[in-house]
């Protein structure tokens, strides 16, 4: 049994995931020590990339759109006592429900094929995650093991029917046809033209915007609705909720839904927003990130969408810097990204601890 | 004059807007069993946490055989000689007697030496106290009483010389508290320094030399045992006059309300822990369960209250038989069956949630949260201000976590929201489980007040002078069976725990 640690909620929003990311920045910094780069310079030029210029920005945020729908899709499950490792897949099967959606209604117009496609990505998403959390609910087989193992099904689902099904007749790529333009989710720079503001070109398109209102959706959920009272009962309290009449399977489920559609999501930025079409791998690890940020944004939608703009800047910044230092790899934001892991999630209690007793003291 | 075995001075602990312990002043004299009494949330368990290392105090210090000694954590606690037996054992059920002694003091890489060392002072321990155990037995395998014996030898094998008791007979019949007081005697006469933790008055005027009392945080009196009375007592502890018995008018039993017939209950291992028992709740009546904690009890009420699935037998609401679909927290809830949990902060609460959002739970769907599908943050507030104030819960603050409450504001917590929707039958568990004796007095009067109002109350606790003081019938369990039914006029402490021993029921 430990003591309970105290703390002002500022500290423990905001302080410890800080500290934690410093750490994990001095942590990184000395690794690029050891490759013979001056840390300093390198995270100017990370800021820099990521920060410094409109079309940085607008990349920053396009990265950001996806670790916040992976992000929230992890903070569900989570407050349900639930570890959805599965995000990389559920993503993966929300592009496939785009794709056949776009592709099928591909004459329809923008205003019902881009609602439409949003509805299949999230179906297709709240779908994978439904076997994992039948089998959780009713037969008690381990989330964490049955949504691993979805994941590698959905990476060779879809090599398998994008090479036998969804290839261009005669094309070698492993890629569907593109879509109709009406099933675009409009790009931020072009309805920034539209209305007069000239902006940079970047991948950054409406999906953020749709992220941000999902984030909104997901504050209710948990803190204003029953259901949300029932799914945090569930993870909080197992017991309680058996004695209080919540159905446990159920709401195993359906959290697990929630958290697959929002996965699911990924798919409008990544497949309706940006690439036009289906490809493969076109999560990138987005499902992974998720968890990072959902540790760091300790499952608010507010600190999820901090979380998620830091991964962005990380992983644009990185970017830019890899162009420009070719001794620091691209690697170099997966481990930047693994040490937040271990310290915002894993070793919490490192910092915690003495900070709390720092606060004593001083307070 | 020798130094006090332990001196604590000024200890001061706050958690968030709880002072749990206001300089805190107790001196503890070797060789001396010293009682510590308080409410529930009167700072007792803090003050012992501290003195054990769980918690560091913000201010004071700690002083053991006249040296001044700071306590960071338990381990320090156990280098200066103190050693804990918890209310809630702190023992690997899985592991056998030798390796739980052994946990936290292997001695080296390899287990051998340490065990047979380990094994050498148990075996010198049961010479000298009589304190018996197989060392190679499972603790998870042992009766409750053992396992106590358990961490008892714990604390002796490390050496403790100033042993903290928290609450050590409420798993425990009459005659194995007395073996443990004698135990406690002749412990103390070798110079050992006990410091026992209970609510139990009678207890504190049987075994101890000293007592102190708190209440609110603060350390009231420290007086002789022999010079003062239960009734003084507790009148220090609440700071007022106190009723400890409940007047219960007699009202004539209505219609049977709930029924069991030949109710089996297996556990999720398949073991039959209620083992074919039938019996009848009427309104108007409490009927109450006696037994040592462990004998089904726990299984029967989780089973009348559709939390627990039931093997074999027939539960009947109103006469109406319940069918497996029936048989649902939720529905039965609809149908006016309510339900205190036994054990409040596994079940009955979300520790983590608001003490607010605790009080909604099992009625979350009930239009007055919130109209359709969203919670009204201002009403389900709104809803425990008013709870607070008629049930006196403390501190009144509704968006206070749970897990902060003191164990006898979280029973009122759980009590005033069954007890609110009116319940026409009421099954209570331990309801005074780590109560203290003015919340005691308000639950036991609350209690009396439904039954008069024709709520049928079936009432389960290990407490013996509760049951006798609130049924109308005892039913005593042991073994998952009802060994015998007496009225508490009838019987006495010794008829009773002959029944709860499992000693097959005389003659009538």
């Amino acid at each position: 049994m430990s003591a309970p640690i105290e703390m002002p909620r500022w500290a423990d929003l905001a302080l410890v995931p800080a500290v934690a990311v410093a750490a994990a920045f001095v942590v990184a910094g000395l690794v690029v020590l050891a490759i013979g780069e001056n840390p300093l310079v390198a995270t100017g030029l990370l800021l820099r990339g990521a920060l410094g210029s409109g079309e940085g920005i607008g990349f920053t945020l396009y990265y950001a759109t996806n670790f916040i729908f992976t992000g929230l899709a992890v903070a569900v499950a989570f407050h349900a006592g639930l570890f959805n490792i599965g995000g990389e897949g559920q993503a993966t099967l929300g592009g496939l429900g785009a794709t056949l959606l776009c592709l099928q209604f591909e004459a329809l117009p923008a205003v019902l094929l881009v609602p439409l496609g949003i509805l299949a990505s999230s179906a297709f998403g709240a779908l994978w995650a439904f076997l994992p959390a039948w089998l959780q609910a009713r037969r008690g087989s381990h989330i964490v093991i049955t949504t691993i193992m979805f994941n590698m099904l959905a990476s060779a689902l879809i090599a398998y029917l994008l090479v036998e099904h969804l290839a261009r007749p005669g094309s070698m790529a492993p890629e569907s046809r593109g879509f109709s333009a009406a099933a675009h989710v409009p790009f931020v720079h072009d309805v920034l033209a539209a209305l007069g503001l000239p902006a940079p070109k970047s991948p950054l398109n409406l999906s953020f915007v749709l992220a941000l209102a999902c984030a909104l959706g997901v504050w209710v959920l948990i803190w204003r609705t029953r259901l949300g009272y029932a799914i945090r009962t569930v993870g909080a309290n197992p017991a309680a909720a058996r004695y209080g009449g919540i159905d446990i399977p159920r709401i195993t489920i359906i959290a697990m839904l929630v958290s697959g559609a929002l996965a699911g999501l990924v798919a409008v930025n990544e497949i309706m927003g940006v690439q036009h079409r289906l490809l493969l791998e076109f999560t990138a690890g987005s499902g992974f990130i998720g968890i990072a940020v959902a540790l760091m944004g300790r499952g608010h939608p507010v600190g999820i969408v901090l979380a998620a703009l830091l991964f962005g800047v990380l992983f644009q910044g990185g970017t830019e810097l890899a162009f420009d230092r070719p001794a620091i790899s691209r690697d170099m934001i997966v481990t930047i990204s693994g040490l937040v892991i271990l310290f915002a999630g894993a070793l919490d209690g490192l910092f915690r601890r003495p900070l709390a007793a720092l606060l004593r003291r001083s307070g | 004059m020798t130094a006090p075995a332990i001196a604590l001075a000024g200890i001061d602990k706050r958690f968030g807007e709880v002072h749990a312990n206001r300089s805190v002043n107790l001196d503890v004299a070797a060789g001396t069993i010293h009682g510590i009494v308080g409410e529930n949330g009167a700072g007792k368990s803090t003050l012992m946490s501290i003195l054990y290392g769980f918690y560091e105090a913000d201010a004071g210090e700690i002083r053991v055989g006249g040296r001044q000694v700071r306590i960071a954590s338990p381990r320090d606690a156990i280098t200066a000689g103190i050693g804990m037996v918890h209310q809630h054992f702190m023992l690997v059920d899985t592991l056998s007697v030798v390796d739980n002694v052994m946990l936290g003091a292997e001695g080296g890489w390899l287990l051998g030496p340490g065990a047979a060392a380990v094994r050498a002072r148990l075996a010198a321990l049961a010479r000298d106290y009589g304190l018996a155990i197989d060392p190679d037995a499972l603790v998870g395998s042992l009766p409750v009483g053992l396992q106590q014996r358990v961490e008892l030898l714990k604390a002796l094998v490390r050496g403790a010389r100033v042993l903290i008791l928290d609450e050590p007979t409420a798993v425990l019949t009459p005659d194995e508290a007395d073996a443990l007081f004698r135990l406690l005697r002749t412990l103390a006469a070798e110079g050992k320094t006990v410091v026992l933790i209970t609510h139990k008055l009678r207890e504190i005027m049987a075994v101890t030399d000293r007592v102190s009392v708190m209440r609110r945080g603060e350390m009231v009196a420290t007086v002789d045992t022999s010079t003062t009375t239960p009734a003084a007592l507790a009148e220090l502890m609440v700071g007022r006059r106190v009723l400890l018995r409940v007047d219960k008018p007699p009202v004539t039993p209505g219609p049977v309300r709930l029924e069991a017939r030949d109710l089996v209950v297996r556990d999720a291992r398949g073991t039959v822990r209620v083992d074919g028992v039938s019996l009848t709740v009427r309104g108007g009546e409490i009927v109450g369960i006696a037994g040592i904690a462990g004998n089904g009890q726990s299984e029967l009420l989780d089973a009348l209250a559709g939390i627990a699935p039931v093997a074999g037998g027939t539960i009947l609401l109103d006469g109406e038989a319940l069918g497996p679909a029936d048989r649902d927290p939720r529905l039965l809830r609809g149908r006016g069956l309510l339900h205190v949990p036994e054990d409040r902060l596994r079940s009955g609460l979300v520790p983590p949630f608001e003490a607010c959002e605790s009080a909604m739970l099992g009625f979350a769907a009930e239009p007055r949260y919130g109209a359709g599908l969203l919670l009204d943050p201002d009403a389900i507030e709104g809803a425990m201000s008013r709870a607070m104030d008629d049930y006196d819960i403390r501190p009144r603050d509704p968006r206070l976590k749970t897990a902060k409450f003191s164990g006898g504001n979280q029973q009122k917590i759980v009590l005033s929201r069954e007890i609110e929707r009116g319940p026409r039958v009421l099954l209570v568990g331990q309801p005074t489980r780590g109560v203290d004796i003015g919340a005691i007095e308000f639950i036991h009067r609350r209690l009396v007040a439904l039954r008069d109002a024709g709520v049928a109350i079936l009432l389960v606790s290990v407490e013996l002078e509760e049951i006798t003081a609130l049924a109308d019938r005892i039913l005593v369990m042991c073994g998952g069976r009802i060994t015998g039914e007496r009225l508490p006029d009838a019987t006495d402490e010794r008829d009773l725990g002959l029944l709860m021993a499992g000693v097959s029921e005389r003659a009538a």
